[in-house]
């Protein structure tokens, strides 16, 4: 045991230093795993504590304080349920899928550690059923570590439909009990009544890698990095007009120009960048310079981080034509439940199309949207008509010069479609 | 005792009874779905939510009790 606590105390990796989650010679084996990360430790519910001391929060879009909702589950009675969501229906964000191609083990770790600080015994990882390369990748871990006797939990692997929606944490479990993935009302949430009933923790599984950190090293170390509010470091998708999009893992706290810079850097008359995915929000080029990677600093730019998606709007792109293919893709999305959604989504993309086609439509399409906007606004069951609004919101005051210009001269011909817009899967 | 309206939006189907049942505090959007604003009712209307309520086809019109938990 000490030989063990000796090598995995020599194995500690410098806290300052990029990248945490990511094996620096690109080998994602048990190996290689272990080797620059030790054994893993046992320290159940003790777990709980320390994820609050290190201050993480979700990785997945809402940010939500992770020990909160570990508590919250181990506080029910019975036996409970662990969902490692890689779903990542983002069509921006690559980051889970890398991660859990490049990092599968410290995935592994995260979720043993959440699923014994629980009292669960099953973890269910979950990704995208057209993702083949991700999966394959993730078994062979699980293999892996079955094979070396190391799967102190039970732990299954299942594919989710490719819709938007299906990642929501309602809609995820309703579908693991044999329904359609679409959200339900709550509560009860998942934490009170989950999978099979039970008490399930649904968490990222970037969230879970990070935890499988805490859990070896210890809040301390997890704070080496990052800013006190935002500690740690984070996974961010980067892509649009920049030479090396790709996933990339920053420190928090790093500024957005370093972010685009590390990315080779946006052209000097980039316009936009669009934060936090098609939940998320435009912020104009001039108010980067201001910004970090930080949930404060993007909340005052009324951004938020969301799942970590940064797309540079290319320059040869117009921002109205790209954000109107974006809401009427998002319409699509909406899992036919809610009214207000499935009507008002689909007026708010045919405004964004009606500003975008210009003329005598165009003037009327303003008010339009600001109505349709207040009909939206929080009255779905999940966030999803939320997440429109408030990409649409940025979309009017960031490109305004757009919506005129658009109005007076009719649609630009700017090439389109850099904003990925997949084509839906079922629902099963 | 402070009951608050809360709408099933998955259940409710638009037929906008309750609207004209407790027009005071449940309005329509365009397409027919009720508006409501989360806030307690007054005791004095708690009678009116309670007959909306009733009325709801699909059972999507909830009262919720905040001081009960």
């Amino acid at each position: 045991m000490t030989d063990t606590a000796a090598a995995a105390a020599g194995a500690r990796p410098d806290g300052q230093r990029l990248p945490r989650l990511f094996p620096e010679a690109g080998d994602a084996s048990l190996g290689a795993h272990q080797a620059r990360h030790g054994a893993l430790p046992v320290p159940g519910e003790a777990l709980i504590a320390q994820v609050e001391a290190a201050g993480l929060r979700g990785r997945g879009g809402a940010g939500f304080p992770t020990a909160v909702k570990l508590a919250a589950v181990a506080g029910r009675r019975g036996r409970s349920v662990v969902v490692a969501n890689g779903t990542e229906g983002e069509p921006a964000s690559t980051k889970d899928k890398t991660l859990l191609a490049l990092a599968p083990h410290l995935v592994l770790d995260g979720a043993t550690l959440a699923a014994e600080a629980v009292g669960a015994r099953r973890v269910i990882l979950c990704v995208e059923r057209s993702r083949l390369d991700t999966t394959a990748a993730i078994v062979a871990a699980v293999d892996e570590r079955r094979a070396a006797g190391l799967e102190r939990v039970e732990i299954e692997i299942q594919g989710a439909p490719d819709r938007y929606v299906a990642g929501e944490e309602s809609a995820l479990v309703h579908w693991l009990n044999g329904g359609e993935a679409k959200p339900t009302f709550v509560p009860p949430r998942p934490f009170e009544k989950g999978v099979g009933g039970r008490p399930t923790l649904v968490d990222n599984v970037e969230t879970l890698a990070h935890l499988g950190l805490i859990g070896r090293y210890g809040p301390a170390w997890y704070r080496q990095l990052g800013t006190a509010e935002d500690p740690g470091s984070t996974l961010l998708t980067v892509s649009g007009g920049v030479p090396r999009g790709g996933v990339y893992e920053v420190a928090a706290g790093s500024t957005l120009a370093a972010v685009l810079d590390g990315a080779g850097g946006a052209a000097p008359d980039l316009e936009a960048v669009l934060i936090g995915g098609y939940f998320g929000t435009w912020v104009p080029a001039g108010a980067l310079a201001s910004l970090t990677i930080g949930a404060d600093s993007l909340r005052r730019a009324g951004s938020s981080l969301g799942c970590g998606v940064i797309f540079a709007l290319p320059t040869n792109a117009c921002g109205l034509q790209e954000s109107a293919l974006v809401a009427r893709w998002l319409a699509g999305e909406n899992a036919g439940q809610c009214g207000p959604c499935v009507f008002g989504l689909d007026s708010l993309a045919s405004a964004l199309e009606a500003m975008v086609q210009g003329g005598w439509a165009a003037g009327a399409a303003n008010d339009r949207v600001q109505s349709l906007m207040r009909q939206i606004a929080g009255r779905g069951a999940c966030k999803h008509p939320d997440g429109a609004v408030r990409f649409v919101q940025s979309t009017l005051r960031v490109f305004a010069t757009e919506i005129a210009r658009h109005a007076q001269y009719g649609p630009c011909g700017a090439e389109q479609g850099f904003l990925p817009t997949p084509r839906p899967g079922g629902w099963r | 005792m402070s009951l608050r309206i809360v709408v099933n939006p998955i259940t409710c189907e638009a037929h906008g009874l309750c609207h004209e049942l407790f027009p005071e505090r449940i309005a329509l959007d365009e397409w027919g779905y009720p508006i409501v604003d989360g806030e307690p009712i007054p005791a004095g209307l708690e009678e009116h939510a309670r007959r909306a309520a009733a009325a709801c086809p699909t059972l999507a019109l909830l009262l919720v009790d905040d001081a009960s938990g």
